[in-house]
């Protein structure tokens, strides 16, 4: 029958209704949607240059496709691998001893008695975060100067020369990281001190009752509890591990310290932005996008099976 | 179940070395700080010679004296606020009323346009198309732009939806029993019954215009549209290398180290003056954003 492939009335009707009964709300719902596709899915419509072969003139669309050789051209790359090489190298210091920092400081600030004392802390080692990473680098230029600098201030009391740290390439990475602890360790303790607040408290009345003391209370029962947080905050930071925070290494680095400083996105940068190569750099932003995909999708699966709840 | 006086030696012992490191952890964050005020009001001399640690040296007000001059660090400054409170309220026009409709369940593709959402937290164009596209948007160099192109992000709707959805329907009735439709529902219910929630966002919003600074440095290229960030880094790369200023520098009581630090100091102390007031704020903030979906 022709009209089986038709709304019927029925349905028809009710739609309408419905939109005339509910246009407000998706009245309030569209410039939101309106955003998102003008702002983050047409630029992903235009990562399609990461296949053509890009001229400002003829544009996205009218730009000729050349398939994958700009992708050949990303892996012959000697720079690019370099980049790719040290955003994983830096992501695997920030896990190794920026992801213990704030679980550490968050354990400490629980054995604090004394109220005021671990609120001014509180109040002081959060500071930073909220600090824009112009001025962080600010300081950091500053505190390492060869001339001025703190660092070499306290390196010449001990009779040693002074160095010009920032641009060697071999302390590019300990201070790129021991930055981002001074900046985020104390944030991040507000997750793990949540967690914390969480615990049974029965759990410590017992233990006090078998005679534990607060070391053995705090390995017995505050890290066993607090794990399922840990474990999550830990694929969250896997699955993060190709966002290094490249605005402060734009800041900090120079041409001096390309060699352990540049990551895939200060060189999609450099490339794209500074010398026009659009094409090539949108490729590299693609690779980028991509690997971050995988990862945060495996981290979600991930996360699903150790909390009843997904991330998102 | 923690008594100072129910504790034995060793805890005590144990207690006291923590409450040590903390206190050490506390100094290093806040030390930096106070080096660059130290350096910011110390000659330029003093500051060259490696001869400031803590207090100022050969206080002087010259290298605030330079900045206040500079009519450029004045515009910036003013920029920044525009940016902020400009951008903060683009915010919310969007992310209020979009988390609205999305916590609504007779929203017809709900699931759609919640995952249609949530997809740009895991997927991103990057760089070079978000470039591309503001260039075709004719959104270079524009301060439209910078506020209307960053006013919403997923993690912010998500987040507030989660709150209105949190929002018992008995509050609601009432006001529909009188008659109210969706906008006066969000407006009269919603909007005072979310507060700490609305509050938490504003505040993320403020945070991350007042630091915002990449996006600035790449789209503006007019010295008058610039912010505060974008200037200081010009600063800090600028004077440093420039000869002219060495020499002027030479003569008056400032160098490029004390002018950078003086800017960072007039750029730090909004920050503070309000951080009091944030932090219960971002506390609360945090632990809402770890209850996603």
């Amino acid at each position: 029958m022709a009209d089986k492939n038709l709304p019927t009335d029925g349905r028809f009707t009710r739609l309408f209704d419905h939109f005339k009964r509910e246009w407000q709300i998706y009245a309030m719902l569209l410039p939101t949607i309106v955003w998102f596709i003008v702002f983050l899915y047409k630029p992903m419509y235009g990562l399609q240059i990461a296949f053509k072969d890009y001229s400002i003139f003829r544009g996205v669309a009218g730009s000729p496709w050349i398939g994958i050789e700009h992708f050949q051209t990303l892996f012959g790359n000697d720079q690019f691998l370099r980049a790719v090489s040290n955003t994983i190298k830096i992501s695997a210091l920030n896990l190794l001893f920026g992801f213990p920092a704030p679980i550490i400081l968050a354990l400490m600030f629980n054995e604090i008695l004394h109220a005021t004392y671990k609120r001014t802390a509180q109040t002081i080692v959060y500071l930073p975060h909220f600090i824009s990473s112009v001025i962080i680098a600010g300081i950091v230029i500053t505190a390492f100067s060869p001339t001025l600098g703190i660092v070499n201030i306290i390196l010449g009391w001990f009779g040693l020369d002074s160095i010009y740290f920032l641009t060697q390439p071999q302390w590019f990475r300990p201070i790129f990281v021991g930055t981002g602890i001074w900046q985020e360790a104390g944030f991040g303790s507000i997750v793990f001190l949540a967690a914390i607040a969480g615990v049974n408290p029965s759990l410590y009345e017992s233990a006090v009752v078998d005679g534990a003391n607060r070391w053995q209370m705090m390995w017995k029962i505050t890290i066993p509890s607090i794990l399922p947080t840990i474990l999550i905050m830990l694929i969250i930071r896997i699955g993060n591990v190709m966002e290094v925070s490249f605005e402060l290494v734009i800041l900090l680095y120079q041409p001096a310290t390309y060699e352990t400083a540049d990551v895939v996105n200060t060189w999609i940068y450099r490339q794209g932005l500074q010398s026009g190569q659009y094409d090539l750099a949108a490729a590299g932003g693609l690779f980028n996008a991509v690997v971050a995909f995988v990862l945060v999708m495996t981290a979600n699966t991930l996360s699903r099976r150790f909390s009843r709840t997904s991330l998102w | 179940m923690q008594n100072w006086n129910l504790y034995a030696r060793g805890d005590k012992i144990f207690a006291i070395v923590v409450s040590i490191l903390i206190g050490m952890f506390t100094v290093a964050t806040l030390y930096p700080f106070i080096y660059i005020a130290a350096v910011s009001f110390s000659s330029g001399f003093a500051a060259q010679a490696g001869k400031v640690v803590l207090t100022p040296v050969d206080a002087t007000l010259e290298a605030y004296g330079y900045i206040i001059k500079d009519p450029q660090f004045w515009i910036s400054y003013r920029n920044t606020f525009i940016y902020t409170i400009g951008g903060t309220i683009m915010s919310l026009l969007f992310i209020i009323p979009g988390a609205y409709a999305l916590s609504r369940r007779q929203l017809k593709g709900r699931r759609f346009f919640n995952l249609f959402i949530a997809f740009t937290m895991w997927f991103n164009a990057g760089l070079i198309p978000f470039f591309l596209n503001m260039r075709d948007l004719n959104l270079l160099d524009s301060m439209f732009g910078i506020i209307l192109a960053f006013a919403v992000n997923a993690f912010n709707i998500i987040l507030l939806r989660n709150f209105f959805e949190a929002i018992p329907q008995s509050f609601e009735e009432a006001a529909r029993m009188d008659g109210a439709n969706d906008f006066q529902v969000l407006w009269k219910v919603f909007v005072p019954l979310s507060k700490p929630a609305i509050a938490t966002i504003t505040l993320f919003c403020i945070v991350s215009r007042w630091n915002g600074f990449f996006w600035a440095m790449v789209l503006l290229q007019s010295e008058e549209k610039i912010p505060l960030k974008v200037f200081l880094r010009h600063t800090i790369s600028n004077l440093s290398d420039d000869d002219e200023f060495a020499i002027v520098q030479t003569a008056a009581g400032f160098s490029a180290e004390t002018v950078t630090a003086a800017i960072i100091v007039c750029s730090i102390i909004p920050v503070l003056i309000v951080y009091p007031f944030i932090q219960k704020y971002f506390e609360k903030g945090i632990l809402l954003g770890g209850v996603k979906e």
